[in-house]
């Protein structure tokens, strides 16, 4: 009995425990670190890419702009908007994942991976086939629907029957949803010549050729919604202890989820409407940072938010180097870079016995 | 000598070697299943162009009937008929075994990965030769390729299923993020039959496509039958089968190879057709009840019943055609949830 006691003990997170002074500051720190090298990594993000173009160039498109040089105003019109809006689906679709991975309890959270993304995909193919419509302001209000449905089925699915949601199962019923609305999107897509044409484009994963304004339909959605994820460290803490001791130290666990769920359709449908479904930011992220920072989700969720951010400006300057003079979409490079971290998750003993 | 041992409605099949219970029950189903079968085959024969009827269809099977009704029959519609049947079987017997090894009733063959394989192999074989004659056995590569990059990935002291899953999840994004590079990469009128080929469909079958499908369930299905008597074991847990002396990692092994072999070839012929694997298996299991040989083999010609459904629906009662994976898609997997919802709030 006393042995049962500890261990339980042990197994509350960090945060329970008065955190000390100096470790404020330390993550602190590291947080400062990690922002200043996520700006860097944008950097990069606008000196190279399919056009050579020297730092000087880069520097001054940005603080110095000259609209009369040619690589200036390909810096400012084409790299500056892809940039920006690729740091913040990154570190949206990261806070996403984290959330839930928090909420779910399961490792394997991604909106990717449960099904969240490809529910974002059908509303906005079913919206191109029957509307015809084509810019990301319009897709926004097909893709919220369409990621809620899809998240609430894989979760009623995974959750009936003798053990609940576990991992496994959580990633199936996400699985099984998205080849069932990928059957339905395929069957619009051969009716359709024209929304084939459109939806290939977006569907790769890509945010190639997106300009300013998009960026300002996207950030009302990304932006609150990033910044109420951020504030949900303490409920995270304690649903992450299990459903039993959350409600037993008097949280509503029930409204912590709907408001995260909600959250993570949100960020999810803003991004999936942007830039199309790209996988995996919000699977790997949280465990990188997991490993370098421990069990804390105040501290998680904001290092989350701008290594995903890193992840993605990478991942898209990567894609177009090495595929010069064209590119390689972001969520094919994103897709390589996070399926091996999803096989090496696959094979630790915890997540698949 | 062989005898038989009575125990309600289960007969037990045995010899000085051999030995196979026998559920009386489902050798019923079976039988009706295989009635059924024929007589949907018979009638799906008449629908089209030329109308048909089903005396005329069987008469025309057998040689018997004027030219034109024997093209019509025997070289027009009796392929593209047996495809489906033989397809529907290969899915469905397929993805009974996956079901059973993983003890989860979400798992099959398209689910983790093997489909996805063998579609980045074919797509980009339609894309880049244009030549569709060899697209089968690029998919048949591409499926036996992924299928055993997933069992070497998965292996860590044995193959777990639960592991399986997720290294198949893991592997099929990756196949399917340069299915979605292939198509962005070249020009819609390069990329049409290629997307057509991604839903699975079963136009222009010929009899070698039967043939060699029929071989390998042919081939494959006596030893799949045998090893549902230690899968029925194995549902009870790694220790259990352990200690009852069954080699675990063996019997796997051999259903996966038979799964994969199945799958694959039907994936070459037909395209990724989604649900039949992952469905029917949940349809024989509540109609004949829990997994066994005699099950196996109902789950089998429920496949190809329901493939055969399919296919007459999206070929003559729908405004447009259809390849018979939308048609799949579009109904099995919603009836698919509700079944999965129904399950699992039983188990």
């Amino acid at each position: 009995m006393a042995s049962a006691v500890t261990a339980q003990t042990e197994q509350i997170p960090t945060p329970v425990r008065r955190t000390s002074r100096n470790r404020t500051a330390l993550m602190l720190i590291g947080l400062g670190v990690l922002a200043v090298l996520a700006a860097l990594l944008s950097l990069f993000s606008l000196r190279f890419g399919s056009l050579p173009v020297t730092t000087r160039d880069a520097w001054d498109a940005v603080f110095h702009y000259n609209a009369d040089s040619y690589e200036q105003t390909i810096v400012r019109e084409m790299r500056v908007p892809r940039t920006i809006i690729a740091f913040f689906i990154g570190g949206g679709l990261a806070v996403a994942g984290t959330v839930m991975q928090g909420v779910t309890r399961n490792p394997l959270g991604d909106p990717s991976i449960l099904g969240v993304s490809a529910g974002a995909s059908f509303g906005v193919t079913t919206a191109i086939f029957l509307f015809g419509i084509s810019t990301p302001a319009q897709f926004v209000w097909f893709a919220f629907p369409g990621a809620a449905v899809a998240s609430i089925v894989v979760y009623s699915i995974a959750s009936v029957g003798r053990g609940g949601p576990t991992p496994v199962r959580l990633a199936l019923s996400g699985v099984v949803m998205s080849s069932l609305l990928g059957a339905w999107t395929s069957a619009l897509l051969l009716m359709s010549e024209q929304t084939l044409d459109l939806v290939r484009f977006w569907s790769v994963g890509s945010v190639a050729g997106r300009n300013l304004s998009i960026l300002w339909t996207m950030m009302p959605f990304i932006l609150p919604a990033t910044l109420a994820c951020l504030l949900m460290g303490h409920q995270m803490n304690v649903l992450s202890m299990g459903e039993e001791s959350a409600r037993a130290l008097g949280m509503n666990t029930q409204r912590v989820r709907m408001i995260s769920s909600a959250l993570v359709v949100i960020l999810t449908g803003a991004s999936v409407a942007v830039a199309g479904p790209i996988g995996f930011v919000g699977l790997a992220t949280p465990h990188i940072v997991r490993s370098v920072i421990g069990a804390d989700y105040r501290w998680i969720l904001p290092y989350s938010f701008f290594t995903g951010a890193a992840l993605l400006t990478t991942a898209d300057t990567v894609g177009r180097v090495i595929a010069r003079p064209s590119e390689i979409q972001v969520g094919v490079v994103m897709a390589f870079v996070g399926a091996p971290f999803l096989i090496g998750l696959a094979r630790r003993r915890t997540v698949a016995s | 000598m062989a005898t038989f041992h009575q125990l309600s409605e289960v007969r037990t099949f045995r010899t000085s070697w051999f030995s196979q219970r026998i559920n009386l029950k489902v050798m019923m189903l079976i039988a009706l299943a295989m009635v059924i079968l024929i007589f949907l085959m018979l009638w799906a024969i008449t629908l089209g162009a030329v109308d048909l009827s089903i005396r005329e269809v069987w008469n025309a099977t057998w040689g018997d009937g004027d030219r034109k009704t024997l093209l019509v029959v025997r070289t027009l519609r009796w392929p593209r008929i047996a495809t489906a049947v033989v397809i529907g079987m290969a899915l469905a017997i397929s993805g009974m075994l996956f079901q059973s090894i993983a003890r989860n009733p979400l798992v099959s063959p398209d689910i983790i990965g093997i489909d996805a394989g063998a579609t980045v192999v074919a797509v980009t074989w339609l894309v880049m030769t244009s030549n569709t004659s060899q697209v089968p056995l690029a998919a048949f590569l591409g499926a036996i390729i992924t299928a055993t990059v997933i069992y070497l990935l998965s292996w860590r002291n044995g193959a777990s299923p639960d592991r399986m899953i997720l290294v198949g999840i893991g592997v099929a994004s990756m196949t399917s993020a340069v299915t979605a590079l292939i198509l962005v990469r070249f020009p819609l009128e390069q990329i049409r039959p290629a997307v057509v080929w991604t839903m699975g469909s079963i136009y222009g079958s010929t009899w070698r496509d039967v043939q060699i499908t029929s071989i390998v369930i042919l081939a494959t299905l006596p030893l799949a039958i045998v090893l549902m008597q230690p899968l029925r074991a194995m549902s009870l847990g790694d220790n259990v089968t352990r200690s009852l002396g069954i080699p675990l990692e063996t019997t796997r092994l051999a259903v996966i190879v038979i799964g994969c072999a199945l799958a694959a070839v039907a994936v070459a012929f037909a395209g990724p057709v989604g649900f039949v694997a992952l469905m029917v298996p949940h349809m024989a299991r509540m109609i004949a009840g829990p997994q066994s040989g005699g099950v196996l083999v109902f789950s089998g010609l429920l496949g190809g019943i329901m493939l055969l459904l399919s296919d007459t629906v999206a070929l003559h009662f729908l405004p447009v055609v259809l390849p018979v994976g939308v048609v799949t898609g579009a109904i099995g997997a919603p009836y698919f949830l509700f079944l999965l919802y129904r399950s699992n709030s039983r188990m």
